[in-house]
């Protein structure tokens, strides 16, 4: 599989979100509002731009040569949460401006299966290194795409005039269900 | 079985977790940002409802603004005295006690006093009621009576009375937040315990502001002629209390033909 392939198939056919629903919760939680959201979707893609990076150098040349790779569920975890620790205090010290824009979320993302996922993923995959990296940049850009479309949505949602019972988080479930119909459309393509 | 694949994993993991634990610890060292211990204790001080009464961003950005200096100890004006002095504890400061605000509506031109020149049937907003030729008042500078400032106030002190907004003081704890929401500019910061105040906005000349409202200040200046202490001004046809000078006497209330200036707060 060509690197666009692997970059557009992680975007659209295999969105996280949509048609793997992984990561539900900040898709849900942090999708009130637009900025926010795509606040939340720049730091997933940067961090799941370095897990998948850090998880497959510990995979293949730590795990594997050791004949431990049954281990990958808890080496990977002790990884996304270490690394997202240390980004954060990276940032912190070297950009305040980002780590104000980030601060929230950045924790956020250390529990997100989608993260752990994507590490998995290239694993179950066999991708190379840099197979791996558009892999995780690819599911992080469809993450970050998804929760600003829906953000978008949920914008409008509110001044929209929904049935009583179905006001806050059920209207908000059937859109991202709607949602997730549409992007079935996309299954097949590549 | 083999012991040896059971402290394997858990030698090797153990390794990993300790590699990943001293770039975490040489890290926390490393990247190390100073921060003021004072800031989280003044931070724990405020009230926390990051409302932006003080000109920052919230709560959070008042306290660092505290503690390096460029926001006073009584930088809160929803705190108050009491935050003030707690901050001024911590800071090592004496708490300069701010004088307490409230918020107040300049215009008394309700239902009854003040004359319409259409009837608005549109949505129920100031903004939009405003662009229509500056509302359906008469006059220009009268209070709408649409409630954006009652939509912003998040303590419930402000409501639309009569076809006017009447802040409620002992509610008010003057963030701010309706002055932003007026299209009109009619609410200003008082101090909290004056009576003599200004209920009226309307820079027209005269003979206007009478015929739109029976309560408008026609810029007379019998209130700045009987004011033993030069407090009140009319400028441009409104009167204006100098807060600084007023002694709260209420002569110019006495004399006001319109009853704009009063003393009924």
């Amino acid at each position: 599989m060509s690197l666009f392939t692997i970059f557009l198939a992680a975007i659209f056919v295999n969105n996280f979100i949509f048609s793997k629903f992984m990561g539900i919760c900040p898709f849900l939680g942090v999708s009130k509002k637009l900025d926010t959201a795509a606040g939340m979707g720049v730091a997933v893609i940067f961090v799941m731009t370095l897990a998948s990076a850090a998880t497959w150098v510990v995979y293949n040349l730590v795990l594997v040569p050791l004949g431990l790779s049954y281990l990958y569920n808890i080496a990977f975890i002790l990884i996304i949460a270490s690394l997202v620790q240390f980004v954060e205090m990276f940032i912190k010290k070297s950009s305040p401006s980002l780590y104000q824009a980030l601060g929230v979320y950045l924790p956020l993302i250390t529990t997100n299966c989608a993260v752990l996922g994507v590490a998995v993923l290239n694993m179950n995959n066999e991708y190379n290194f840099i197979q791996s990296l558009v892999n995780g940049v690819g599911a992080a850009f469809g993450f970050a795409m998804a929760i600003t479309l829906f953000a978008g949505i949920r914008e409008r949602l509110e001044d929209a005039p929904i049935p009583k019972a179905l006001t806050g988080f059920p209207i908000a479930m059937i859109s991202a269900g709607l949602m997730s119909i549409a992007f079935l459309g996309f299954s097949g393509m590549l | 079985m083999d012991i040896m694949s059971i402290l394997f994993p858990v030698i090797v993991l153990g390794i990993m977790a300790v590699i990943f634990g001293l770039i975490l610890g040489f890290a926390g060292i490393k990247f190390k940002v100073e921060q003021d211990e004072r800031v989280s204790l003044v931070r724990e001080c405020l009230p926390g409802a990051n409302c932006g009464g003080c000109g920052f961003a919230g709560c959070d950005a008042l306290a660092a603004a505290i503690v390096d200096g460029s926001a006073p100890v009584n930088g809160c004006p929803v705190g108050g005295a009491a935050v003030a002095a707690k901050v001024g504890e911590i800071m090592g400061v004496a708490a300069e006690a701010g004088a307490k605000k409230t918020a107040f509506v300049k215009c008394s031109g309700d239902c009854e006093s003040a004359k319409d020149k259409y009837v608005y049937f549109g949505a129920q907003d100031c903004g939009l009621e405003n662009a229509l030729a500056g509302g359906a008042k008469a006059c220009a500078f009268g209070c709408l009576g649409d409630g954006n400032c009652v939509k912003a106030c998040a303590f419930d002190a402000i409501h639309v009375v009569n076809g006017v907004a009447v802040v409620d003081k002992d509610k008010c704890v003057a963030c701010g937040a309706c002055i932003k929401a007026c299209p009109k500019a009619l609410i200003e910061l008082v101090p909290y315990d004056s009576k003599v105040r200004v209920a009226c906005s309307s820079h027209d000349m005269p003979k206007p502001t009478k015929d739109n409202c029976a309560k408008g200040c026609m810029g007379c200046k019998l209130c700045e002629k009987n004011c033993p202490n030069e407090a009140v001004k009319v400028d441009n046809f409104l009167a204006k209390v100098d807060y600084d000078k007023c002694t709260q006497c209420g002569a110019c209330t006495e004399k006001c033909p319109t009853k704009a200036i009063n003393a009924n707060h």
